[in-house]
């Protein structure tokens, strides 16, 4: 019961922020910045083709680019959020509120996964009005939806994880960087079997391939599957690891997230500040 | 239910090799206004901390409202209300949207006699926040900010409220309308208070009893007065005869003053007799001990 309504709070806080981020200029500039970059650079790649295949790249990369924003999303996004509220002292005033802390985790799981799925469905529109090849049957929105269910499973555990250890937003390179080379060598822009063996092996441990390969497999038609690893999309392979990524995440999450609300307090909060506003003058 | 709000015996906290608190014994009763006075460093903020339930101590046994702060759930959470020096959280929310949104936490913890969660227009009422209401929070003043701070404080109808340097950077208009607030909650409300200061004047005019930490250890413990008197019976008269100003200390400022009216008869003009204050006390009492 209490569980409850600790959630409905949580999803109250989720819809505050959503709309906080929806109502106000600075933070939609932000939100919107990189996916419309992204797309206009797609765009622009419609007439080049994807090697050893008579398809437009720009329409190829659409939907990893969707895969990839979801990744983005609940690792870079989550950690992002966690480290600068914990710096202004948003989570210790969580913590000092009865319930406060799992209203505060559900609210911030609910904020991201709602805008990604805003920033999902609405790439997804202009996939297919404006890039040809795109399509959605329904087998593929069902596979779709699965896809981005598991994949913010998969990655928002990692996000609250990474966010929980850094110690300040000065640290977020240490998160950003290597996203980024994992998204690089993740198939994601160029189809990953033009790349090295060994880099098609490591981008595989990691989900952001996987995740890119579900969303492809959804929206691209059967024979593009041909670029691919196997030439197949694989999805029981995709089902399991973003599984297993899930598992792990899940089982290091909370323990993680405790012991770091365990440590936050008022002094802790200070000194941050202080040490923010030293590097400020 | 237990007179006691805060009880704390032998609380010892060590980092290291180092004892910030050196085992300190005091107690907070139901309804009472306390403030924790003490140079920089001298482990007011641990204190408090503990007592929060946001630290864990070394050693000593420490109850806050019946219970050990390192055990306390969520009801006992729903208890407390904190203020802390420097929040800068939840910016880009409105002030009544956040202090609407906090409060849902406390219902379910409402009792007849503590009704939880206080209604949201009154508390911005009461905070002086009406004219601010509907506004980013940061777009308040840093005063308006630090009143948002108590009122969130205060959302859940605390038994105990902690105070960590409520009016640090106040202007001095500020700081008289933080006061009244503060005699408000303790008149209205009969909340329990702990607070840290640096201002003597503001601990005077708010607490019942001051306790002074220095070293770690709880130097002195009394009403304003009663340190005041504990630490100097001296006085100081000034009285104007003829035009002419004098100054004079004395240990016995009633015979003092009898003396001189038996001497100059109505010629005295100007009298004042002036004990010590309690920031004199209080630097008298740091200075005696790091001696």
């Amino acid at each position: 019961m209490n569980g409850l309504r600790t959630a409905r709070l949580g999803l109250a806080r989720g819809g505050i922020e959503l709309r906080q981020t929806f109502t106000n200029w600075p933070d939609l500039f932000a939100y919107l910045f990189f996916p419309v970059i992204q797309l206009v650079v797609l765009f622009l790649l419609r007439g080049h083709r994807v090697p050893g295949a008579s398809f437009s790249l720009g329409s190829l990369t659409l939907p990893s680019a969707i895969g990839m924003g979801l990744a983005f999303g609940g690792i870079v996004g989550i950690t992002a959020q966690l480290c600068s509220e914990r710096e202004d002292g948003t989570l210790l005033r969580a913590k000092a509120t009865p319930g406060g802390m799992a209203g505060y985790v559900i609210g911030k799981i609910s904020y991201i996964s709602a805008g990604s799925l805003v920033g999902l469905v609405g790439t997804l529109v202009i996939g297919l009005i404006a890039f040809p090849g795109v399509h959605l049957t329904v087998g593929g929105a069902a596979t779709l939806v699965w896809v981005a269910a598991l994949g913010l499973l998969a990655t928002i555990p990692l996000g609250i994880v990474a966010g929980s250890v850094l110690p300040s937003p000065r640290f977020m390179p240490l998160v950003m960087l290597p996203f980024g080379g994992i998204a690089a060598i993740s198939g994601i822009f160029y189809p990953i079997t033009h790349l090295a063996r060994w880099l098609q092996a490591v981008a595989q441990v990691f989900p952001v391939y996987w995740l890119g390969l579900g969303t492809r497999a959804a929206l691209l038609p059967s024979n593009l599957a041909s670029v691919e690893i196997d030439g197949a999309w694989r999805l029981p392979l995709v089902f399991l690891v973003l599984a297993l990524w899930s598992l792990l995440g899940l089982a290091l999450a909370p323990s993680v997230l405790r012991r770091m609300a365990r440590h936050e307090s008022g002094s802790r909060v200070a000194a941050r500040r202080e040490r923010a506003m030293l590097r400020a003058t | 239910m237990s007179d006691e709000a805060v009880e704390a015996c032998d609380l010892r906290m060590r980092y290291g090799t180092h004892d910030v608190l050196d085992g300190i014994d005091f107690e907070i009763r139901t309804g009472e206004v306390v403030a924790l006075l003490g140079p920089n460093g001298a482990g007011k903020t641990t204190t408090i901390e503990i007592l929060e339930g946001f630290r864990a101590r070394s050693a000593g046994r420490v109850t806050v409202l019946g219970t050990d702060p390192e055990r306390g759930g969520e009801q006992w959470r729903a208890r407390l209300g904190v203020v802390l020096q420097s929040w800068r959280d939840h910016h880009k929310w409105r002030v009544r949207e956040l202090l609407q949104h906090l409060g849902r936490y406390y219902a379910r913890y409402a009792t007849p006699e503590f009704p939880r969660p206080w209604q949201t227009d009154e508390l911005i009422n009461l905070v002086g926040l009406s004219a601010q209401a509907g506004k980013r929070i940061s777009n308040l003043s840093g005063g308006q900010r630090r009143r948002l701070d108590v009122a969130i404080g205060i959302v859940g109808r605390p038994e105990l409220l902690f105070l960590d340097e409520p009016t640090a950077g106040f202007d001095p208009a500020a700081r008289r309308e933080f006061h009244e607030l503060v005699h408000r909650l303790t008149d209205i409300e009969r909340a329990t208070v702990l607070l840290t200061t640096h201002d003597l004047a503001e601990a005077e005019k708010l607490a019942d009893r001051v306790l002074v930490l220095a070293g770690g250890r709880i130097i002195a413990d009394g009403s304003p007065d009663e340190l005041a008197l504990r630490m100097s019976a001296q006085a100081e008269v000034r009285w104007t005869v003829d035009g002419q100003r004098y100054v004079h200390p004395t240990d016995e400022a009633t015979a003092f003053t009898r003396k001189l009216f038996a001497q100059y008869g109505e010629s005295v003009e100007d009298l004042e007799v002036r004990r010590a204050s309690l920031e004199d006390t209080y630097l008298a009492l740091v200075e005696e001990y790091e001696r």
